[in-house]
């Protein structure tokens, strides 16, 4: 293709845009102030004849292309050109849905038309066409690490959708904890009774299955690479290793019990007849469907008590303060064993609260029938006294503290996941909190240490700059985007499943297990075509960065939620693109601005909010900047314009791909331009994210916490740059957000750098 | 089963609930209940029990069968069905109530002076008697009875409606004296202490 540039800009006149704005000036500002070769105005660009014209101006040579329509989130079918570079000014959503139609308001609303016409003439001389990353690699192939319940499931899976599996277990055989259990909670019809856990028939499965290849004994000593292109060391426990070249990576490292030896005043350790649940299992797989023999002197129990939430959702330290959501299922399916096998054996269940999800009221309801009896109380103590034990608790629905004999005593604990090494711990997430963290000398270890037992071990020993295994998010579970985005990673192309990620019975693992298989397979084909993976799935453009300018502050590297950047020996960034996500966090942090995408860069959005036709201090016509989230806050305000809310004509609103990859150059440019205000609207962060990008609203936030200092020495107002959390139904609260900036705008004066 | 008592029932465990899944009617439900208190909150007396429903179902699964059995809680249910309509698992709460009740004075250990109780053993002898409910014996055995001062003073206050219920022929003026009973009563009688003998045979009473 010919490097020239060439630029056609079409401006359309349906949906009342022709009405509404001066089309013809519109026109002339794309031709002189644009300067863009071909400038046409259409009745209704998006039919079939509309986009046949640009398509033909694209076929004698047109490469730069200026929609000036409705929002880029619309029409996205027909306005979908191939080897062309293209913005679009949004002119429907954004200007004549959000303003009055009124002969007052006319002049104001082409204003802000023929300033958005302006950027988008601006933009596109900074922007290049996104060719697929050359360095991309296109193995098939799929790593399951871990062969319980969720590994087998994806394994199967994966296989049964056409793709070659490595499946790779620490033990000698394949089922995990499931192999342990004598019975499962039912998944089906009328979730009455346990059943069978069906692990043989999938353990028979996968050896009949010719796309899967199983590695016992084994674990993965070296993982390095990128989506396409992974390579793994696999190390058998005798020492042999062997490197496979994989496309992606599925965690499926389950979990370990809680250790049940921290709740000694719960009787566990002082008499064998207190077990934990995985120990009930290994009585009732010994018992066979017979009676249940307690452990100390082999007597048929004859009562049995259930501990739930047995050192769980506890502020206690060395407890686990969460809910591992499959325990009350399981002491419920475990007190049918002893009433299945004789009615007449009294099983009590103690909870607080019971939890039963999914269709685990059904059985929680037949259990009631089978006459297990569940008693609201509080459980402070396990004594022994005699040859039984008893349960002192405080009855929460009489109130009075009572006590219950049992011959055996079973605890609900927890599950611990195993998500390997916690980076974080030793690894902030910015270099700003480097410099937080030693002037108070505070590491960012987690004061809520709740896990009862430490996992040191890692579980991929990824060779990334950023740590051997997956960030943690809370608890030690690996952080995996648990609000949108269930199996994503901060690693592209691994992909989290199972209680690693939260905690969760057979069926939810099943579910989550098939999930992550088909994200790693999307993964897999994205990585392949060298296009991006999720959330900017297909996007071809990738970061470019100009070594000759590199200053090796590292923030690039330390900053980049998804460890795609590495450091060279010589201190430069090496950049992973195929482990890329494309938000530009980089891009943002980086204060000598040297890396940019192709249509998305430093300049893109400089050129945009420069060209803005600023009117001088005595107009009365203030300007307001708003960069927004394209992921949640450019479609909230587009569903403002749509559902016909109103906001300010004085604001002019760039979408940027996250709040991570808004430079601090961009609020000083606005600030010298003489924007009055600039707001930043970008997703929640903090435990509770809804970053699409993990960190990049929450660096946003901490690079925006300095720009005070910044605009005080200028003699601005520090009220001038705000930081907005902003959700995708916050479409009453935004155009809200608008206006109130223009109060503040009257309250603090205008910008006094306007003009210069 | 009747001479067990609190001491040698063991708490939570199920004696006392077969117990009354044996003997109480509908009691073979109070198993089902899974303590979510919308009957405690659903009843309008609901502050003059001691225990509300949810709380007597949990004494029976913790075993308090004195408790329970000597309780005038159940003894406080005016019938009017809110539970019944409001429990998430169906239970027939006012009838487990009522045959709570039932069952402690069968077993003679239900509150003695518990009005409700009283109220309910002068309907009881009066429709037995002659197989009809006299209103003007069962108005004035009600009125008097706690004493002869609180019956007269009581009397007096109801002759209004007294009156008026004559007039609309609601009340039968010579009711002290006659009874306009069934023909067969006898056979009602019979029939009666048939039932007795075979429930009393099945629930192991005398």
């Amino acid at each position: 293709m010919s490097d020239e540039k060439k630029t056609a800009a079409y401006i359309c006149k349906g949906c009342g845009l022709g009405d509404r704005l001066d089309c013809t000036e519109l026109t002339t500002i794309a031709e002189k102030e644009g300067k863009a070769e071909i400038v046409r105005e259409h009745e209704f660009l998006c039919n079939a004849d509309g986009v046949a014209m640009i398509q033909k101006d694209i076929d004698e040579g047109a490469n730069r292309i200026i929609i000036n329509a409705c929002s880029r989130r619309a029409k996205t079918e027909a306005f979908n050109f191939e080897n062309v570079a293209m913005t679009r000014a949004n002119l429907r959503e954004g200007v004549i849905w959000s303003q009055p139609d009124t002969d007052d308001a006319r002049e104001t609303t082409q204003e802000m038309a023929a300033d958005y016409v302006r950027m988008a003439c601006a933009e596109i001389k900074f922007m290049s066409i996104p060719e697929e990353n050359p360095e991309h690699g296109s193995n098939k192939r799929l790593l399951v690490v871990g062969g319980g319940i969720s590994g087998m499931t994806s394994a199967i899976e994966a296989a049964r959708a056409g793709y070659e599996v490595i499946l790779v277990e620490k033990t000698g055989t394949l089922g995990g904890m499931a192999a342990q259990l004598y019975k499962r909670v039912p998944d089906h019809e009328d979730y009455a009774d346990p059943q069978d856990t069906g692990v043989p028939e999938m353990i028979a499965e996968i050896g009949a299955d010719g796309l899967i290849t199983v590695k016992l004994d084994s674990t993965i000593t070296r993982t390095s690479g990128a989506p396409g292109q992974f390579s793994v060391d696999i190390t058998k426990e005798s020492g042999v290793t062997e490197t496979e070249n994989v496309g992606a990576i599925i965690q499926a490292s389950g979990f370990t019990n809680y250790d049940a030896n921290n709740l000694p005043h719960l009787g566990y350790g002082k008499s064998p007849d207190v077990v934990d649940q995985a120990g009930l299992e290994a009585l009732a797989r010994a018992a066979d469907g017979g009676a249940i023999k307690r452990p100390s002197d082999g007597k048929e129990v004859t009562s049995v008590a259930f501990i739930q939430c047995a050192g769980q959702r506890s502020s206690k330290k060395g407890e686990l303060s969460y809910c591992s959501g499959h325990c009350c299922n399981t002491s419920i399916k475990q007190a049918m064993y002893f009433k299945d096998a004789n009615p007449d054996v009294d099983a009590t269940i103690i909870y607080t609260d019971l939890r039963t999800p999914g269709n685990g009221e059904d059985f929680y309801r037949s259990a009631q029938k089978k006459r297990v009896i569940f008693t609201k109380g509080e459980v402070s103590e396990v004594t022994t006294s005699g040859d039984e034990l008893e349960v002192k608790f405080n009855d929460l629905i009489l109130n009075e503290d009572t006590a219950m004999n049992a011959d055996l005593v079973v605890l609900a604990t927890g599950q611990v996941p195993n998500s390997g090494v916690n980076i974080e711990a030793a690894t902030p997430v910015s270099v700003d909190e480097v410099e937080a963290a030693a002037e108070a000398d505070e590491s960012r270890i987690n004061t809520e240490v709740d896990t009862g037992t430490v996992q040191e071990v890692s579980v991929l020993n990824l060779t990334y700059r950023q740590g051997k295994d997956l960030p943690h998010l809370r608890h030690g579970f690996s952080d995996s985007h648990f609000i949108c985005f269930p199996y994503e990673t901060r690693r592209t192309g691994i992909y989290t499943t199972g209680p690693v990620r939260r905690p969760m019975d057979i069926a939810q693992a099943k579910e989550d297990a098939t999930g992550a298989a088909l994200k790693a397979i999307q993964a897999i084909e994205n990585s392949s075509l060298g296009r991006a993976a999720h959330p900017r799935s297909g996007d071809l453009s990738y970061p470019d960065f100009r070594k000759e300018n590199c200053t090796q502050c590292k923030r690039c590297t330390v900053e980049c939620p998804f460890g795609a950047i590495d450091e060279t020996e010589d201190g430069y960034p090496l950049f992973n693109e195929s482990r890329c996500r494309r938000c530009g966090t980089c891009m943002g942090a980086c204060p000598v601005r040297i890396i940019s995408f192709a249509n998305y860069s430093v300049d893109t959005v400089g050129a945009q909010l420069k060209a803005v036709d600023m009117p001088d201090e005595f107009d009365e016509k203030p300007r307001m900047l708003v960069l927004a989230c394209e992921n949640d806050a450019y479609p909230a305000i587009d569903m403002a314009g749509m559902n016909g809310k109103r906001y300010s004509p004085y604001v002019r609103i760039v979408p940027v791909r996250c709040l991570g990859s808004v430079n601090t150059i961009w609020i000083s440019d606005a600030m010298n331009s003489g924007y009055d205000m600039v707001m930043l609207m970008g997703c929640k962060h903090g435990d509770d994210y809804q970053c699409h990008f993990v960190k990049g609203s929450e660096l946003a936030n901490i690079r925006m916490s300095k720009i005070g200092d910044t605009l005080q020495t200028l003699n601005l107002e520090p009220e001038r740059v705000v930081d907005y959390e902003v959700a995708i139904t916050d479409i009453d609260r935004i155009p809200q957000l608008i206006n109130d900036a223009a109060e503040i705008i009257e309250n603090i004066g205008m910008n006094p750098f306007k003009g210069f | 089963m009747r001479d067990k008592n609190a001491e040698t029932m063991q708490k939570y465990h199920n004696d006392f609930l077969r117990e009354v899944e044996a003997n109480v009617e509908e009691g073979d439900w109070v198993h089902m209940c899974m303590q979510c208190g919308v009957c405690a909150g659903s009843c309008p007396l609901g502050d003059a029990w001691e225990h509300s429903p949810q709380k007597i179902f949990m004494m029976i699964r913790a075993g308090k069968r004195e408790e329970v059995l000597t309780s005038d809680s159940m003894w406080m249910c005016t019938s009017c069905y809110n539970c019944i309509v409001r429990c998430p698992r169906e239970l027939p709460i006012t009838h487990i109530m009522h045959g709570l009740a039932n069952y402690a004075h069968r077993l003679g250990i239900a509150p003695k002076m518990n009005p409700t109780r009283r109220f309910a053993k002068l309907f009881w002898n009066n429709i037995v008697k002659t197989g009809r409910v006299n209103e003007l014996k069962l108005s004035i055995s009600l009125y008097f009875m706690d004493g002869f001062t609180n019956g007269v003073k009581t009397s007096l206050e109801m002759t209004g409606m007294g009156l008026g219920m004559l007039k609309t022929g609601r009340l039968d003026a010579m009711g002290l004296l006659r009874s306009h009973g069934i023909k067969d009563k006898s056979g009602l009688h019979k029939a009666l202490k048939k039932a007795r003998e075979i429930e009393d045979a099945r629930k192991g009473l005398s």
